[in-house]
């Protein structure tokens, strides 16, 4: 009986220990494709993931960034637009929470895309971080044609659309997502949902701790 | 005096204790029925700029916890839900700039429920903001 007993708790605490998050890696997601390569002249196959393309945007004080100015550290990526009565405001309250408990932790960066590529200019969006809260580099705002911002979207797996008969003339959905030092998207989270938000947080302290 | 006038005086005081009594009750019922169709309406209209708990977001959209700012703008604030707002304002100090969008299918009924929910939230009590209010307000508008 005691044995039994042992056994049976044995199996509890390893069960409990796989559902803890701290062993718990993120996936990668997005569409992956296997390659099939020569190496050594042996046949291997490997798998490519999703990963974002490289970008050149224009940033909140007019300077060209890049893909590499998010080397080095994983980034939250956005899309939003400054006059947004809708979901932005929820968003980007949100993702000042992150902000602030990150704040001045160089591992961590924000990247906010904007959508309206007519209205919303370096200076316009510049007013708009300096108003939010945001006083560092950490998070970055950005710009570009409608064609790099939209095809961006795709790659992050955003839905974004010019649409007239929508409250702000585009509609978008309002998803972080969580992208690690290789440019793979690793979490993808509902920026209106609290709870979400949370899981956020804990996740993006689960990937930060793979680099450790 | 008889026994008898001593008791409709007695019942007089009463029914007029009474009736007033019902009348501030029934006022109370009146603003909390107000506000809670107000809530409503602050969910769906105004919570995702000014928030949950009327906190604002930074410098971008106010806060709408300065019962000052409100007490005395009050008989402009049905022109402001409608409307929007694009002049600068001062809240608790703090000078926003930021353009409010306006409310054009906001019912007078319905901002008199929304005014009457944030005029007795967030810690301000502004009491209700009746109909005939609203629709004076209205006409004033600029």
């Amino acid at each position: 009986m005691r044995i039994f007993f042992f056994l049976i708790s044995g199996c509890l605490v390893s069960i409990m220990a796989g559902c803890n998050p701290e062993t718990r890696t993120l996936p990668i997601l997005g569409a992956r494709e296997p390659v099939t390569k020569v190496v050594d002249g042996k046949t291997i196959t490997d798998t490519v993931y999703h990963s974002i393309p490289e970008f050149q945007l224009l940033n909140q004080d007019s300077i060209l960034i890049t893909n590499h100015t998010f080397d080095n550290g994983v980034y939250i990526a956005n899309f939003f637009f400054t006059h947004c009565p809708s979901i932005c405001p929820i968003m980007q309250r949100n993702l000042l929470k992150v902000y602030e408990q990150y704040k001045g932790d160089e591992r961590v960066r924000f990247l906010s895309h904007s959508i309206d590529f007519r209205y919303d200019s370096p200076s316009v969006l510049k007013r708009y971080a300096e108003k939010l809260g945001v006083t560092n580099d950490q998070w970055q705002f950005v710009t570009g044609s409608k064609a790099e911002i939209y095809g961006l979207a795709d790659s992050y797996m955003v839905y974004t659309k010019e649409d007239s008969g929508v409250p702000g003339g585009y509609d978008h959905s309002g998803y972080f997502l969580l992208v690690d030092e290789d440019k793979h998207i690793r979490g993808v989270y509902d920026g209106t949902n609290d709870d979400q938000v949370q899981l956020l947080f804990d996740e993006l302290a689960m990937l930060l701790k793979e680099y450790e | 005096m008889t026994r008898n006038s001593y008791l409709y005086a007695g019942a007089a005081l009463a029914a007029i204790y009474l009736s007033v009594h019902a009348c501030q009750s029934e006022q109370a019922i009146r603003t909390a029925q107000y506000a809670v169709n107000g809530q409503k309406l602050y969910a769906a209209q105004c919570q995702n700029c000014h928030g949950a708990k009327g906190e604002g977001l930074g410098k971008l959209y106010p806060p709408l916890t300065d019962s000052l700012f409100l007490l005395g703008h009050r008989d402009q604030l049905a022109c402001i839900v409608k409307n929007g707002l694009s002049d600068t304002i001062s809240i608790h100090g703090q000078f926003f700039d930021a353009e409010m969008p306006p409310n054009p299918r906001l019912a007078p009924i319905e901002i008199a429920y929304v005014l009457t929910y944030v005029g007795n939230s967030f810690g301000n009590e502004m009491g209700i903001f009746t109909l005939e209010e609203i629709e004076q307000a209205l006409k004033a508008c600029k």
